[in-house]
Formats: C-alpha cells, sequence, structure tokens
C-alpha cells in the first residue's frame, strides 16, 4: 500500500480483517466513541492540534500502536481534509506508510460496511521522530520563495474569500475542486487535466495554504501528490498566520462579488 | 459522473468543444491568439468577460425554453462549488450563470455541463441566444396551445448553425404563451401561439427590444401559419446579416435597421425573402417539433407533514402560485434575491422538483426566478414547509415585490452601480413591510439597470431604474435614472423618465410612489393601471403626469452634503467612497 495516497475501500477491509493495518479514525472522540471502522483508534484533530511538536506526535503514534513501519490508513467525515492533516502530520515526523481511506466515513457508512464501537487494545510501540522539512512550508520560507518561478503557490479556500484577500501571487484552488464522484479526491487523470490547464508543471514547486490550521490545504497537498507532483509543500499555519504576522496581502479590487453570493 | 436523463431529449452538448476551450485558453495565453479572435471565440462558447479583469470568465449555461431537470440544477450546483463562488444565478433570458469562474477553468465547468446534457455555446456572442419560452407555456389557462415544442426545435435548428455563427450583432426569439405573460414585443423575434380555422400558427413580432434605446416591436402579418415558422425566422435572419451595422456597436442591434429603414419596407423585406426561402429550401430543412406530450405522473407522497399551518402559508399560496388549466394542478414559483441561489438550495430544488412535480422538470422563469409546475393541490402545503426549511420560500414572487436587478458591480465590466444589491434590499424592505401582500401592487414590477443598458429590462417596470453617477461639488454618489409605467404585455409601452434618484434614496421614493398612488387611486385601480392613465394623460386628480410626480418626490431626493450624511456618498455593498470605473463592454449587455 505503501506510496499510494489513497486506500480502497476494498484494500482497507481486506487490512482490517488480516490485522495488517492501523486505521486511525480522527473525528471528534464523542462520534468515534458511537462507531467507527472495527479495529480503528481515534485520534481527534483538535487534540493533535492543541500540541504537534513532532516529539509529542510520534509519541502520540507510538501509543496507537503505530511504528515507523507500520501500515497506516486515516478518515474523517470532513471531505478527506482532517484527515488529510494527520496523515501529512505523521508524514512530516517521517512515516513514510500513510494514506487516507477513499471515502469518508459516511460513504462507508453509506455502503453498509462493517462498523462497531469497540476501542481496540492497542500494544504500544515506538516511532522515531525524523522529520522532514521538506513538506513543510513555515512563513519565512514561503515568503523567500514565492519570488522563485518555480514556486507556485495555491490558495484552496473558498473563491469569494480569495477574492478579497490573499498571499500575493498565489492561484486559487477551492478545495471542492479537489474531490469528486464520492471520493475524497478527483481521479488523477481529471486532477492532472486541472492543474496543466492552470499551467501548474510537474516540475514546479507548489506550496498550499488554506484559512487557518492546513486542513484544506492539506487535502490539496495529497491531491497534489497523487496527481504525480512530488514536490509540494504545506503552509501548515497557513493565511491566519500570514494574517497575524501582518505580511502582505492582495484582493480583487473593484467589484462587490459579495453581493453575488445567495449566503 | 452525472448522466443525462432520459426524459430530456435533446443533447444540447458536445463535449469535444471543452477540450477545443481549453487548448485555445492555452494557446491565447502563450500569445498564439490575438485578443479580439480570442474574446469573439470565448464569446461564442458562453464564457463572458468579468468587471476590470482578463483572469476570470463568467460562465452563462443556456436553458432552452426554461426546460431544467433535477440532474441539471444538481450539476450546476457542484459546479458552482467548484469553479465559482458556492452560489449560481438565475438571469432574465432563462440562463443559469456562474460568475467569477478563472478562466482556465471554464473548460471543466463545460465538461460538466456535457455529462448532463447542457451547453453554454451560442449563449454570448452575435449568436442567436438561448431561445426563451414562457415559464407557463403548456399550463396557461389562456393560451391557444403550448409553444414549448416549436422553442425547442427553434433553438435546436439554429444551436452551431453556420448561418448564426457570425451575425451582426446577437439575436433573439421568445415564444409565450398568451398576451399577458412574456415579452413578445420586447425582442427581436417574439412570438405568441395563435389559431385560424383551427390551424396552428403564430403572432410575430419583429424588431423590438431594451437597451440604451428601446423599440417596441411589429406584428409581421395577421397569423404566420405553423409550416412558416422556420421560413420567417431564417429570412429575418439573413436580412438582418445582409443589411445590419457591423461597424457601430451601440446600433448593430436589429432593432435599428427596422427602425432606420422603417417598418414597412422591413416588413416588405421579409415576406419578399421569405417566399424565395420557401421555394428554395430543401424538404430536409424543417423543425424537429415533438409534440409528443409529457409524462404527468403524481410522484408518491412519501411523508404527509402539513405545511398549511406554517407561518406565512397563506399569503405564499396567494402571492407564489397560480393555478394551471389542468384540474387540480398548479404552478408554483420560487423568488430568489435578484436570481441568486446557493448550491446548497440547487440541491434541494432538485429534491422538491422530483417529489412534488408531475412532470418530473422545473421551467426558468422571465424574472430571475423559477417555476416548478403540475404541483397537486394536496402536495402545496408539504412543498411549501420544505421550501421554508430550504430558504426558498420567499412570498411575493408573482407581485411588485420580487424585483429584479442585472449583475451591476458585482461582476459586469460596464456597471456604474451596484443595482444587484439594490434590488436584494428593496426585496428585503417590501416584504418586511408586507406590501407583497397589496393586491393593488400585484401586477406591478420594479426592475434596475447597473447602467443604461437594459440588462435589468428598467424600461419595461412599473417603476424602472438604471444607474449612472451623481455629483455635488466634487464628490459623487451613485445615482438612478428612474422611468415609470412601462409595461410589456398587449399594451406594451416603455417608461417614462421620471426624476434621477440617488441610490440611497431608492427605497424611500418607492414607498412615497406608493403612498401618492393611495392617495389618488379610484376604486378598482392598481398601480400600474394608475400609473398608466397619469402616464398617457387619461388621469383627472391631482396628479395629472409623472412630471407632477416628479414634483412631489423632488425633496427626497436633494442630495445631502457628505458631512451630514456620509453613507449616502457610497454605494449599497461598499464602505469606500463612490467613484465610476468601467471597463469594455462585450456584448454591451
Ligand atoms: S445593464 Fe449594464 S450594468 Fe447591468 S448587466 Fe447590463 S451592461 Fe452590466
Amino acid at each position: 500500500m505503501s506510496g499510494a495516497v489513497t486506500a480502497s475501500t476494498d484494500s482497507v477491509r481486506s487490512g482490517v480483517r488480516d490485522k495488517s493495518l492501523r486505521v486511525v479514525d480522527v473525528r471528534r472522540a464523542d462520534d468515534y466513541k458511537k462507531d467507527h471502522i472495527p479495529t480503528a483508534v481515534n485520534l481527534p484533530l483538535a487534540d493533535l492540534l492543541s500540541d504537534d511538536d513532532p516529539g509529542r506526535v510520534a509519541k502520540l503514534a507510538g501509543a496507537m500502536g503505530i511504528d515507523n513501519e507500520t501500515s497506516v490508513v486515516v478518515y474523517d467525515d470532513t471531505f478527506g481534509a482532517l484527515a488529510s492533516r494527520v496523515a501529512w502530520t505523521l508524514e512530516y515526523i517521517g512515516h513514510a506508510d500513510v494514506s487516507l481511506l477513499e471515502g469518508t466515513y459516511a460513504d462507508w457508512k453509506s455502503l453498509g460496511l462493517e462498523s462497531d464501537s469497540d476501542t481496540p487494545d492497542v500494544q504500544k510501540k515506538d516511532h522515531a521522530a525524523s522529520v522532514r522539512p521538506e513538506i513543510l512550508a513555515t512563513a519565512e520560507y514561503l515568503e523567500s520563495a514565492k519570488e522563485r518561478d518555480d514556486v507556485i503557490l495555491v490558495d484552496n479556500r473558498e473563491r469569494l474569500n480569495y477574492l478579497e484577500q490573499h498571499i500575493p501571487g498565489a492561484i486559487s484552488i477551492p478545495y471542492r475542486t479537489l474531490g469528486g464522484n464520492g471520493r475524497i479526491l478527483r481521479s488523477q487523470e481529471e486532477m492532472r487535466r486541472l492543474l496543466e490547464n492552470r499551467g501548474v508543471s510537474d516540475t514546479s514547486e507548489i506550496i498550499t495554504y488554506c484559512g487557518s490550521v492546513g486542513t484544506l490545504s492539506g487535502l490539496a497537498y495529497y491531491a497534489l501528490k497523487s496527481a504525480g507532483h512530488k514536490n509540494a509543500r504545506l503552509y501548515v499555519r497557513s493565511f491566519k498566520e500570514w494574517k497575524s504576522l501582518q505580511k502582505p496581502t492582495a484582493k480583487q479590487e473593484d467589484a462587490s462579488y459579495w453581493d453575488l453570493s445567495a449566503e | 459522473m452525472q448522466a443525462r436523463d432520459p426524459r430530456q431529449k435533446i443533447d444540447w452538448s458536445r463535449m469535444e468543444e471543452a477540450d477545443n476551450f481549453a487548448k485555445t485558453v492555452r494557446l491565447f495565453r502563450q500569445g498564439r491568439y490575438d485578443a479580439d479572435s480570442f474574446r469573439r471565440f470565448r464569446l461564442q462558447h458562453g464564457a463572458y468577460g468579468t468587471r476590470m479583469t482578463g483572469d476570470y470568465a463568467m460562465v452563462r449555461i443556456k436553458i432552452p425554453a426554461g426546460e431544467v431537470y433535477p440532474h441539471h440544477l444538481e450539476q450546476i450546483s457542484r459546479l458552482s462549488e467548484q469553479y465559482s463562488i458556492g452560489s449560481a444565478h438565475f438571469s432574465t433570458r432563462e440562463n443559469i450563470q456562474l460568475h467569477w469562474v478563472i478562466l482556465e477553468d471554464v473548460s471543466e465547468i463545460m465538461r460538466g455541463l456535457a455529462e448532463v446534457g447542457l451547453t453554454s455555446r451560442e449563449a454570448c456572442g452575435n449568436t442567436v441566444r438561448n431561445v426563451m419560452c414562457s415559464p407557463l407555456s403548456g399550463v396557461c389557462p389562456d393560451e391557444e396551445f403550448d409553444s414549448t415544442p416549436y422553442a425547442l426545435a427553434t433553438a435546436r435548428f439554429f444551436l452551431r448553425n453556420p448561418m448564426a455563427q457570425n451575425l451582426p450583432r446577437k439575436f433573439k426569439f421568445n415564444f409565450t404563451c398568451c398576451e399577458q405573460h412574456g415579452m413578445a414585443r420586447m425582442v427581436d423575434v417574439g412570438l405568441i401561439p395563435a389559431t385560424r380555422d383551427g390551424e396552428r400558427g403564430f403572432k410575430v413580432f419583429l424588431g423590438g427590444g431594451l437597451g440604451n434605446k428601446s423599440y417596441v416591436g411589429h406584428q409581421l402579418e395577421e397569423f404566420t401559419p405553423e409550416e412558416d415558422l422556420l421560413y420567417t425566422s431564417i429570412s429575418v435572419m439573413r436580412i438582418f446579416d445582409r443589411l445590419g451595422d457591423r461597424k457601430n456597436m451601440a446600433r448593430n442591434r436589429m432593432r435599428y435597421l427596422v427602425h432606420d429603414m422603417g417598418w414597412e419596407k422591413f416588413q416588405n423585406l421579409v415576406l419578399k425573402e421569405r417566399a424565395i426561402v420557401r421555394a428554395t429550401q430543401s424538404v430536409v430543412t424543417q423543425l424537429q417539433v415533438d409534440r409528443t406530450p409529457g409524462v404527468i405522473r403524481r410522484p408518491l407522497q412519501v411523508c404527509d407533514e402539513s405545511g398549511s399551518s406554517r407561518d406565512g402559508y397563506a399569503k405564499w399560496l396567494k402571492t407564489n402560485t397560480m393555478p394551471q388549466k389542468q384540474p387540480e394542478y398548479h404552478t408554483v414559483f420560487v423568488t430568489l434575491e435578484a436570481g441568486d441561489i446557493t448550491s446548497g438550495q440547487l440541491v434541494s430544488l432538485a429534491g422538491l422538483i422530483r417529489e412534488h412535480s408531475s412532470e418530473g422538470k422545473a421551467r426558468a422563469g422571465f424574472s430571475q426566478n423559477v417555476a416548478l409546475r403540475y404541483v397537486h393541490k394536496d402536495d402545496l402545503p408539504p412543498l411549501y414547509s420544505k421550501l421554508l426549511d430550504a430558504g426558498l420560500a420567499k412570498s411575493g414572487a408573482l407581485t411588485m415585490s420580487a424585483p429584479i436587478g442585472c449583475s451591476g458591480t458585482t461582476s459586469c465590466n460596464l456597471a456604474l452601480t451596484n443595482s444587484h444589491r439594490l434590488a436584494k434590499e428593496i426585496q428585503r424592505k417590501l416584504l418586511a413591510m408586507g406590501l407583497d401582500d397589496d393586491p393593488d401592487l400585484y401586477d406591478s414590477s420594479i426592475k434596475i439597470s447597473g447602467c443604461p443598458n437594459s440588462c435589468g429590462q428598467h424600461g419595461i417596470a412599473t417603476i424602472g431604474f438604471y444607474g449612472g453617477g451623481g455629483r455635488v461639488g466634487k464628490d459623487m454618489y451613485p445615482n438612478y435614472q428612474m422611468s415609470l409605467a412601462g409595461r410589456s404585455d398587449a399594451g406594451t409601452m416603455l417608461g417614462q423618465t421620471c426624476a434621477r434618484v440617488p441610490a440611497k434614496r431608492v427605497i424611500p421614493v418607492i414607498l412615497k410612489i406608493i403612498e401618492i398612488f393611495r392617495g389618488n387611486k379610484k376604486p378598482g385601480d392598481t398601480l400600474k393601471s394608475w400609473l398608466h392613465r397619469v402616464a398617457t394623460g387619461a388621469e383627472d386628480s391631482d396628479v395629472k403626469s409623472i412630471s407632477d410626480i416628479k414634483k412631489m418626490l423632488d425633496p427626497l431626493i436633494v442630495p445631502p452634503t457628505k458631512d451630514e450624511d456620509p453613507d449616502f456618498y457610497l454605494d449599497y455593498g461598499s464602505d469606500t467612497n463612490y467613484h465610476t470605473k468601467t471597463g469594455k463592454g462585450e456584448c454591451a449587455a
């Protein structure tokens, strides 16, 4: 399973059956308690984000029975965005074999697949933290990198938010564009076509960001990977930090586009 | 992937046009396609420019004859979230528009449309634009027959037809049901079904249209038999193609040709041309009119939840629904604020059509709205209840409380004011005041354009506005030219200019007009009939002319200084001082 961005429902079911997989449910604890994919452990995103220092994350992983070699599949009920953020964090501390369930938990349930409310017995393991800085973008990094010709900055918030304010030079790919046809990620062919139309070349480095904690842009990070873009980074603190640092922003001037919204 | 609904008989799409569009955008970006040709190409494929930027487009999806299926709405919902702003917009010409689309993504939208058999092809540019049909065609108690199949056949004949690819200017067909509903006289070719000795045909009106200069169309002849419909359309278009003005952008709609040549001469030309067309066309050139009746099947009602006890049902029933000629069935109008609908509401609407329309589809209306037809009378309460939950049950759909506003400064390059937001503000105010419930205001209308072009159709409104800038010293404020007593029915007449009304005074002025009307009306009067008398000099109360009304409004429209009222100098939806700014027009409309 290593290498693939998403794990098919079938492969997760057999992995659960033969216990070759560690499934991680990143929904809230209450939802997890009600029911989840059998054998799944719970790591609510908020819990992870409360302190995502690599050392702590490695400990959390170990506590879930994940060592550096464990095959991990992550799922959520938020079109893959929360799962992506967790998966990316595992990658960041050097975990190689992590993928996303191809659908959401709601999709899993709607197919009538097995679920239960048991909390599995987990054997603790050791996970080393060997950080991979090449998949992270900090504000500082971003600021210098975005001046380079071979770097493309991608904003994954909704279009209206982008029009109103964005990091100068960013292009807009709203997170809704990433999924489709009941999958958290659209097919590789479709994703490649979209990026090609936008002039996002295979050789560029791409930095994704969204509104606050890198969830929507985390999904975009995996969408890019699935389309074969190896050189992607997540600006994990995203636009919220950028604004609080009072860095420059750009906007679409002279149009009252918000008034077109029916909200 | 969505599939096409088998009930939708015509596939309007061609998947290869999406690829071709993507390729052409790339060539254009690489500088291998000149700007003018690209613009023509883009418009021909239904992608309109956007205010002050070359990076975005508006994609105009044609809904021929207004017939829209639930899966269309679901697909458009998805496309709006992926490539637009999470809302879509119902236009006044039965198009559904997606705004602020990145030019490079337009081809993705075209693919999505092709999946469900829709197209944006020839929705803009100098082509035959979406062929409209009254949302009541087929159910209107006053119609001679249902003109929908003829509208669809006409749309099909001209779509991608070489004769319609490079006209001097855009060209519009409107089919209606009867004199009352629809706009046969304010369009290049307007058609009202008629019969003679049991034979089907049309009353054909030519050379009307709204714009910087508006004209009312002329009736070609007493009666145009059904088999002459296509010949007439072709000959009118040939004449326009041959003689229309290709140079002067401001005067190249067909109505100017008719006006300059004089009606009689134009009429003779058409009749002569038609004789030639009739004699020379091969027998295979004909409209494919599909007259097999649609299947009417009342969907199984799964829940019997009653909505009649919910707040506002009685008013909604009165102001949003109409009985059909088919007993027990009603048409339900859904009014949207200036035509805007969220992606979530599109999905809700799709579900409600499936659950409650016995024809399984809906019709886009003329007023930035949608109509669900063939709703059984017993299904009205539950439908209301669900519309309410979806935020789609605003009352007053068929009254003056559902104003039209073009896109204005929200996206249009030519806009001078935010007409779009103003329409929403007026609607909110009138509904809050309960004015949608006043029968005297039912048959009136408010329509707003953001500049002298008439996309908002202000010229045929009972109370119409178009945007401009006003000035006090060096300070500018958003302003509107107001006209009164326009109408688009059998007595079609353009509104008479009344006064310039600052944007922030439009609502008080409307309320004042209602007050003046109430003080002077006679029994049986509506605002529309009363204003008509005033405008035509037939009123004998103290108010004898539109300028009498202006005098009464004058005190309301005096601009305050900036110190007295800074808000006056801001347009709706803007927190910076008003200034006019426009880009290049594309279809000028
Ligand atoms: S009326 Fe003017 S502002 Fe409104 S859409 Fe048309 S061109 Fe734009």
